[in-house]
Parts: C-alpha cells; sequence; structure tokens
C-alpha cells in the first residue's frame, strides 16, 4: 500500500474529473435518495439505470453520442413510468414491461452498430476514469438543476410520500409532484450509471439512505446523512482506486463495499438505539 | 352561528356508474358530532371526499363553512383511515403535525416559528408530547392516530372529518381517541362527522346518525335510526337490531353488505379487543 499513489494520480486531470464527477453524482444521489426509499421505488432506480443502455445504445447509433443518448433517453423512461406506472401498486408492473422491452430494444439497436459496441456495454459497468471536461460541465448543471427542484419540492414530495392521502385533501398536487420527481430519479440515475455503472446505482442512490435513516428521523437530517455517506462511498472509493492502483479491481467495487459498509454500521447504531420506550412501557399493547 | 358548517341539499353521488347516495340533504351544526355508518361500498368514504373537495357531486349542493369544499381548504381537518407507518420512514410525528400547517407549501421543510408553536400546541393538546421526537413509524397505532388528530386540528377548523379512526386500536385506544374528540367539539364547536363501522364506541357521545346503504340513507338521532324497523326499510330485508346493556347490535342475513365476518355495525371489534368482558384471557 502506498499511499503517494493517491497524490501522484491525482495530478492527472483524469483522476481530478473522477473526483469531481464521483462528487456530483454522490450529491444527488444522496439527496434523492430517502425519497427513493420513503417512495418504496428501488425497482424504480434500477430500472431507469439499466435503460439508460437503451438511451447510450440509441445515441451511438444516432448521433455517435452514448452519454446524452443516456440522458435523452432517461426523460423517455421517466414518461413512460409516469405514464402507465401513475398508480404505486401498478408501478413495479408498468417498470418491468418497460424495463423488458427497453433491454431488448437496445440490443437490437446495438446490433446495428457498425463502431465499438462495448461503448454502450460501458454503462453497465460504469467508465469514471474516462470523464472528460465537457461531462463535468452537462454534469454540473444537472446537479445544479436536480438540487434546485428537489429544493422546491422537498416538503410537498415528503408528505405526499409519507402521507398520501391527506396531502392530496391539504391542497398538494401528488400526481403532479410524483411525476417531477420520477424525472429528477431518472436524470439523476443516469449520470450515476455513467459512473458506478447501471448494475450499481443502487449503492449510491439507495444504501445511503437506507443507512441514515437507521440514524435519525428528522427528514432534513436524514437527507444530509444521506448525501454524507454517498459522499464518502464515492469520493472514498474513487481515492481508494487510486491507492490501489495496480490491481485491476473497477472503482464501482469499492465504492459498493464502501457504501455497503455504511449501511452496516447504521444497522448497528439502529440495533443499539432501538425504540426506549417500548422497554420503558413494557411494549404497546396496540401495536398491529 | 347562522349557517351550518356543513350543507348538503338534494345531493347525490354516482362513482363509477353507481348511484351511491340520492337525495341526500343533511345539516351539520357547530359543535355537532355525526357518525357515518353503512356497509362496505356504501359511499361513507365518497361523502367524505364531497367535502374535502376531492370528488364532486353529481347533482345537488354542498357547502362547507358557507362555500363550495376545495382541496387544501383550513376549513377542514381530515383523520384519514388508520392504517401503520412504515416502521424507518424517515419523519418524526412532529413532522407530521406540521405537514398539517405548512405540507403544501413547496420548499424545504423548515417550519416558520409561528407554526413551530402551532405544532408544540397542538401535540400537547392530544397530550402527544412524550413521543412526538420519536420516528413515526416506531409509535403505536393509538399514538399514531392522537398524532393524526392533532395535525387535523392545527388549522383550528370548523369541520373535522374523521374516516374510520378507530381501526385497529384496543378499546382503552378507542375510548381515548374518541373522548379527545369529543372534547375538542365541545370546546371549539367543531363540527365532527365520524366514518365509522362501529356505532358502539361513538354511541354514548354521538348527537346523530347518517345511514348509508344502497343508494338509501337515513338521518336521526341513535335512537331514531338504529331500530329494527328503520335499518329493515334501508336493507330491504330483515333486520333485528338489539340493544344490549348499553352497545347496540345489529344482526342482518344478507351476506352482500357484510364484507368480513362480523363486521355489522356493534360485532366487529370483539376479533381483535383483548379487553373485552367476553374476550379472551389476555
Amino acid at each position: 500500500m502506498n499511499f503517494s499513489n493517491i497524490s501522484t494520480t491525482l495530478s492527472f486531470p483524469f483522476a481530478q474529473h473522477a473526483l469531481i464527477a464521483a462528487t456530483l453524482i454522490a450529491i444527488i444521489s444522496g439527496l434523492i435518495g430517502p425519497f427513493v426509499a420513503a417512495r418504496d421505488m428501488a425497482f424504480a432506480v434500477h430500472g431507469t439505470a439499466e435503460l439508460s443502455f437503451t438511451g447510450a445504445a440509441a445515441g451511438l447509433l444516432i448521433a455517435h453520442d452514448a452519454v446524452n443518448g443516456a440522458l435523452i433517453g432517461s426523460l423517455v423512461v421517466a414518461t413512460a413510468i409516469g405514464v402507465l406506472g401513475a398508480r404505486q401498486s401498478e408501478r413495479n408492473t408498468a417498470i418491468g414491461v418497460i424495463l423488458g422491452f427497453g433491454l431488448g430494444l437496445g440490443f437490437y439497436l446495438l446490433s446495428f452498430y457498425s463502431g465499438f459496441g462495448p461503448e454502450a456495454l460501458n454503462i453497465l459497468v460504469g467508465s469514471i476514469v474516462s470523464v472528460s471536461t465537457h461531462q463535468i460541465v452537462v454534469l454540473c448543471a444537472i446537479a445544479v438543476v436536480v438540487i434546485a427542484v428537489m429544493a422546491v419540492l422537498y416538503r410537498p414530495l415528503l408528505f405526499a410520500s409519507i402521507d398520501p392521502e391527506v396531502a392530496a385533501a391539504r391542497g398538494v398536487r401528488t400526481r403532479l409532484v410524483g411525476l417531477v420527481f420520477v424525472y429528477v430519479l431518472a436524470i439523476t440515475v443516469t449520470e450515476a450509471a455513467q459512473i458506478v455503472g447501471t448494475l450499481l446505482v443502487l449503492s449510491l442512490a439507495i444504501t445511503p439512505a437506507a443507512a441514515a435513516r437507521r440514524f435519525t428521523a428528522h427528514p432534513l437530517l436524514t437527507s444530509l446523512l444521506a448525501i454524507v455517506f454517498a459522499l464518502i462511498a464515492a469520493d472514498g472509493g474513487v481515492l481508494l482506486s487510486f491507492l490501489f492502483i495496480d490491481s485491476n479491481v473497477k472503482i464501482s467495487v469499492y465504492i459498493t463495499f464502501i457504501s455497503f459498509a455504511l449501511y452496516l454500521i447504521g444497522l448497528g447504531v439502529g440495533a443499539l438505539k432501538r425504540d426506549p420506550r417500548a422497554r420503558r412501557n413494557g411494549g404497546d399493547p396496540d401495536r398491529t | 352561528m347562522s349557517t351550518a358548517p356543513i350543507q348538503l341539499r338534494d345531493a347525490v353521488l354516482d362513482v363509477g356508474g353507481r348511484r351511491l347516495w340520492d337525495g341526500l340533504d343533511l345539516d351539520i351544526a357547530a359543535g355537532e358530532f355525526v357518525a357515518v355508518l353503512g356497509p362496505n361500498g356504501a359511499g361513507k368514504t365518497s361523502l367524505l371526499k364531497v367535502l374535502l373537495g376531492l370528488l364532486p357531486l353529481t347533482s345537488g349542493e354542498v357547502l362547507v363553512a358557507g362555500e363550495p369544499p376545495r382541496r387544501g381548504s383550513d376549513v377542514v381537518g381530515y383523520v384519514p383511515q388508520q392504517k401503520g407507518f412504515d416502521a424507518d420512514l424517515g419523519a418524526r410525528g412532529r413532522d407530521l403535525v406540521a405537514f398539517g400547517a405548512d405540507g403544501h407549501r413547496y420548499g424545504l421543510p423548515w417550519s416558520s416559528k409561528d407554526v413551530r408553536r402551532r405544532v408544540d400546541a397542538a401535540i400537547a393538546a392530544v397530550g402527544a408530547s412524550a413521543y412526538a421526537d420519536a420516528p413515526i413509524g416506531k409509535l403505536s397505532g393509538g399514538e399514531q392516530q392522537r398524532l393524526r388528530i392533532a395535525q387535523a386540528l392545527i388549522s383550528d377548523p370548523p369541520v373535522l372529518l374523521c374516516d374510520e379512526p378507530l381501526l385497529s386500536l384496543d378499546l382503552n385506544h378507542q375510548r381515548a381517541v374518541v373522548e379527545l374528540i369529543d372534547r375538542r367539539r365541545r370546546v371549539t364547536d367543531t363540527a365532527v362527522v365520524m366514518v365509522t363501522h362501529e356505532i358502539n364506541p361513538v354511541l354514548p357521545l354521538v348527537d346523530r346518525v347518517v345511514y348509508l346503504v344502497n343508494g338509501r340513507w337515513a338521518v336521526g338521532t341513535p335512537d331514531e335510526v338504529m331500530t329494527t324497523e328503520r335499518l329493515s326499510e334501508l336493507y330491504d330485508t330483515d333486520i333485528d337490531v338489539l340493544r344490549v346493556r348499553d352497545r347496540i347490535i345489529v344482526v342482518g342475513a344478507a351476506d352482500s353488505f357484510v364484507s368480513e365476518p362480523g363486521a355489522i355495525a356493534g360485532l366487529s371489534h370483539d376479533d381483535h379487543d383483548h379487553h373485552h368482558p367476553r374476550g379472551h384471557a389476555s
């Protein structure tokens, strides 16, 4: 283990880009995470992430641009989820249907592509070390938009997520708020997929929030902790990969490992602080 | 109070091509406690939705606090059907109550000083201060229901609508919740409409009963409505209404209006009521 590896590697632009990209992705993934958990949308995250492969394939075929293809594809996917899965009970089935067809379509499109096919497949495992300056700029813009939208949407979205009936009665436009969130989720997940890979997006968009919920029930603190955990996982993963630069292990692997370790710590903390009232009262008689 | 907080004139509601109720005339006065009874699918919850402005009448007129009902109005407090929250939900009891005041506003969930003060007062008024900062999903059904009532009352509404607020609560918590609501309407003259399939927990306190069955309806005091003749007429079949001590037991033959065994007014909560005299030792 040679710590000078990190500083040496960080002197290269590709490494700086990787770290900046990881940071931006972590912030927006951590931000949406608690809402993904509260709205039970883990499958939507997984589905939109995998479907970014289809968008990437389409982008390659049409304009030799996998990155923007994936981004535009995510908007199509979000619209499809919004239209087909408006009701929560139907949503997972709708995503399953879209996912099955979408992946098939992606491979179909790829079969027409005469160029370097694996570029679209790259998105399945992520390609953080090849982030261009242009991509960083796009990522920055997306992060600003996601943060701005979430700052506006936060309270009614939280209300609609935990208490949809009363939220609707109180005048929250629950359908609209939910639909906007699907778009935010799709864009965030697609960007994250390009860094940690489609298959591992869950470890930035869900695991940090799942861990954060074990520490606190305060909504803003939960969000803050989820972002901090996502940052530790993403940046920590990038730095670890620089530390072990000679090994063949992908950055995504470190990110998932750190993320899961944080979740385990959260489980431990959650178990320790478990319901002091229950002990005092000797249990709740009417808990069902 | 010159006009009643709730007025329904010749109200008709069709849902999914089916007429739920027809020609419903109902005035509910300030401070009045009205229970809405009837079999599943009779339009009890739909009545609340009409009063909340979530469902338009097919014909007729409805006024809440003198105006047509609209979503998000501060003149109506709403306690939805009791169902548990996820244990891990990222919110505390306090957050739930605050949503009643400002949850519909865009922005981050920072409440103003005024809202925070009202949240504290509303929580104290329902006796929930001890657990208001605990994760909402970790609270018992009775505790969650108190917080929901605090949430519904935080805007000091002249009308309180409750949809099965006693469901899955044991007898002690049922009584506590009913007494909470009853005290409120006496102190602040709030009109209370409570949808319930069990009349007995509210029987000593309700002023009137609205009984909805298959498009027909009856309104009156419990003594007027909860009779063998009246309910047989409503259900269009033989119904027996028994008075056993201070309880009303409705016994009917038709399965069509009973979705679960014993879910006739007065019978169902024995299923999960460990404190009931006839219940098994707990």
